[in-house]
């Protein structure tokens, strides 16, 4: 019997030959990633344990994004706790404000996780990484701090779930409206335990960034990961990074999977999920006209370049409707100096926007634009469970970048078909 | 080893998520005890939790309990409100691996939901899944957590097991 590319990477970190679904494995991780708000709880673990030193110092990443710049006192002890510990264990990639981004954005872009890894990482979208063919987990703080001590953990092999996209996606329809479709379909808990493994020409079409969102989004469909096979964008992406070796998976074709889903998305609208689900999605054309109050461009799901390329386009010479405001957050600073290069700051500042430092920020409902009592948002992020942005009234709508886009202009939700 | 929890029940829906059981807005906190003071702050039905809870008590919830983000917060949180297990219909994957680390009783138990209200007495049988109403009388059985993941979770979390 074949093996997925995700049985093939646990298989090739834990020394065996194969490996099954439901199989109990002890693998070896390429990279153990956190950030300010779980770092602090792996240090006490990580102390607790009477560990003295991590495994390896090159493998770990530590990530300023959720509460910085730090958002208050208590924020600022958290990053200090994570500086404090990369200086001790002599971990070069530490991530300070002004030279961070948001991680799921950052370590790609550093060249940090390549096709075939298996990467750990205490926050539940380190899946965003299987775009890259590599197998990538959001695992919680003391399995971070036991990862960093042994450079390895205990894991069971997931079963693969198939999603093949086939025909020829519509203009302004991106990887963000299949992601959201896919878990509509699926439901928040379609895939729990799960790979999920996206394929199909669709797939090979879409630029990196689409990929990163659809990767990015599996959790919200409960998987314990989200896959893709790499390919030639692929390999130009990382080989401009790293010189790390790296190892191509392919699915075989007799591998074995629990389900297959095929969805021809020739006809596919912008997708929109409204509260309280990532699930609860439905073609724009019946959720709009709803009243917004607030838009977000940006988080670990949606602030790559492309996608404020995309907005931006939209946002071209006109202006943020008068009783919204919109927040642009580039994910890394790079992605923000791009973006300056490219004329794209000036148009949304010009529309009306607010550009805010890379960060998690509004998306946990942490800073940089909570909602208030009853408030509407609607954000291009990647949650929008009860609360979850700010006032437990308030209420938040996922899309995409030009969907966010079109509807700031008009106040509410939009079709940017229709502009 | 048997293991068997008797306590009252505090019940609540499906696809619970961490914010709701643990907000966002708290994860600057790192001190399990000020952390207890925000369990199941924004889970409906529940507002009042922090202040009924007692030691030994439970969480019986629908499908998918504790999806979402990966924050360990949303198990110390119940813990260190002295919540000896959580019975659910489903557990959501970061949320179970979690709580098996930190040594947080689990039972998937299907028709839970159903079964048990908030304020019923309830008996679980942690090793055999069985669960008895103290309150009806009725008993369902659930799925018993088994393997490695029993291992770490009867040695009182990942730490101990690995010290072991």
């Amino acid at each position: 019997m074949g093996m997925t590319i995700t049985e093939k990477i646990f298989a090739a970190h834990s020394g065996r030959d194969s490996v099954k679904p439901s199989e109990l494995v002890f693998a070896k991780v390429d990279l153990v990633m956190g950030t300010d708000v779980t770092v602090p709880l792996s240090v006490e673990v990580f102390n607790r344990m009477g560990a003295k030193e991590v495994f390896d110092p090159k493998k770990i990443a530590l990530v300023n994004d959720h509460f910085v710049p730090a958002k208050d006192v208590k924020a600022a002890g958290l990053s200090k706790i994570m500086r404090e510990f990369a200086r001790k264990q002599e971990i070069d990639n530490y991530f300070e404000v002004g030279r961070s981004g948001i991680c799921h954005a950052l370590l790609p872009e550093k060249g940090l996780v390549l096709p075939g890894d298996l990467v750990v990482g205490a926050d539940s979208h380190t899946c965003t990484y299987g775009a890259l063919g590599a197998f990538a987990t959001g695992v919680g703080s003391t399995d971070m701090a036991t990862s960093w001590a042994l450079g390895e953990n205990w894991f069971r092999i997931p079963p693969s779930i198939k999603i093949v996209y086939s025909g020829k996606l519509p203009e302004m329809v991106g990887g963000k409206d299949l992601i959201l479709y896919t878990i509509g379909q699926l439901g928040v808990d379609g895939a729990v335990y799960c790979s999920l493994e996206f394929t199909g020409e669709v797939v090979r079409q879409l630029p990196l960034s689409d990929r990163f969102t659809i990767c990015n989004m599996a959790i919200e469909a409960g998987a314990k990961g989200g896959i893709m096979e790499a390919d030639e964008k692929v390999t130009d992406y990382v080989t401009e990074r790293s010189t790390r070796e790296f190892t191509i998976y392919e699915s075989d074709e007799d591998a074995s999977y629990l389900k297959t889903y095929e969805f021809d998305v020739s006809d596919l609208e912008p997708q929109v999920a409204s509260p309280y689900l990532p699930s609860n999605v439905k073609p724009i054309s019946e959720v709009e006209p709803i009243k917004i109050d607030q838009v977000v461009i940006g988080s670990c799901t949606n602030g790559h370049l492309e996608d404020f390329r995309n907005a931006a386009q939209i946002l071209k010479g006109k202006k943020v409707h008068r009783d919204v405001r919109l927040i642009v957050i580039p994910s890394t600073q790079l992605i923000l100096q791009e973006m300056i290069s490219e004329g794209l700051i000036q148009v949304f500042i010009e529309a009306g926007a607010v550009i805010s430092p890379p960060t998690c920020g509004p998306c946990i409902g942490g800073h940089m634009g909570v909602l208030a009592e009853n408030e509407v948002g609607l954000y291009t992020t990647n949650r929008n469970f009860k609360g979850r942005n700010g006032h437990p009234t308030s209420r938040v709508y996922l899309c995409s970048p030009v969907v966010a886009a079109a509807s700031a202009i008009k106040g509410v939700i939009t079709d940017p078909r229709k502009l | 080893m048997e293991t068997i929890f008797r306590g009252k029940a505090f019940k609540c829906g499906d696809d619970i998520d961490t914010d709701q059981i643990y907000h966002g807005q708290y994860l600057p906190l790192t001190d399990p005890k000020e952390m207890a003071k925000h369990a199941m702050e924004f889970v409906p039905g529940l507002e009042n939790f922090i202040n009924e809870v007692k030691p030994g008590d439970m969480v019986v919830a629908g499908r998918n309990f504790g999806c979402g983000s990966s924050r360990e917060h949303a198990v110390i949180c119940l813990k260190e409100n002295g919540v000896c297990c959580v019975i659910a219909e489903s557990f959501a994957r970061i949320f179970y691996r979690n709580a098996v680390n930190l040594g947080l009783a689990l039972l998937e138990c299907p028709g839970i939901s159903q079964f048990a209200e908030t304020g019923d007495s309830l008996e679980v049988n942690a090793s055999s899944g069985k669960v008895r109403s103290l309150s009806s009388g009725k008993e369902i059985e659930g799925h018993p957590i088994s393997g490695l993941e029993r291992e770490i979770t009867e040695a009182g979390g990942l730490l101990q097991f690995i010290k072991k």
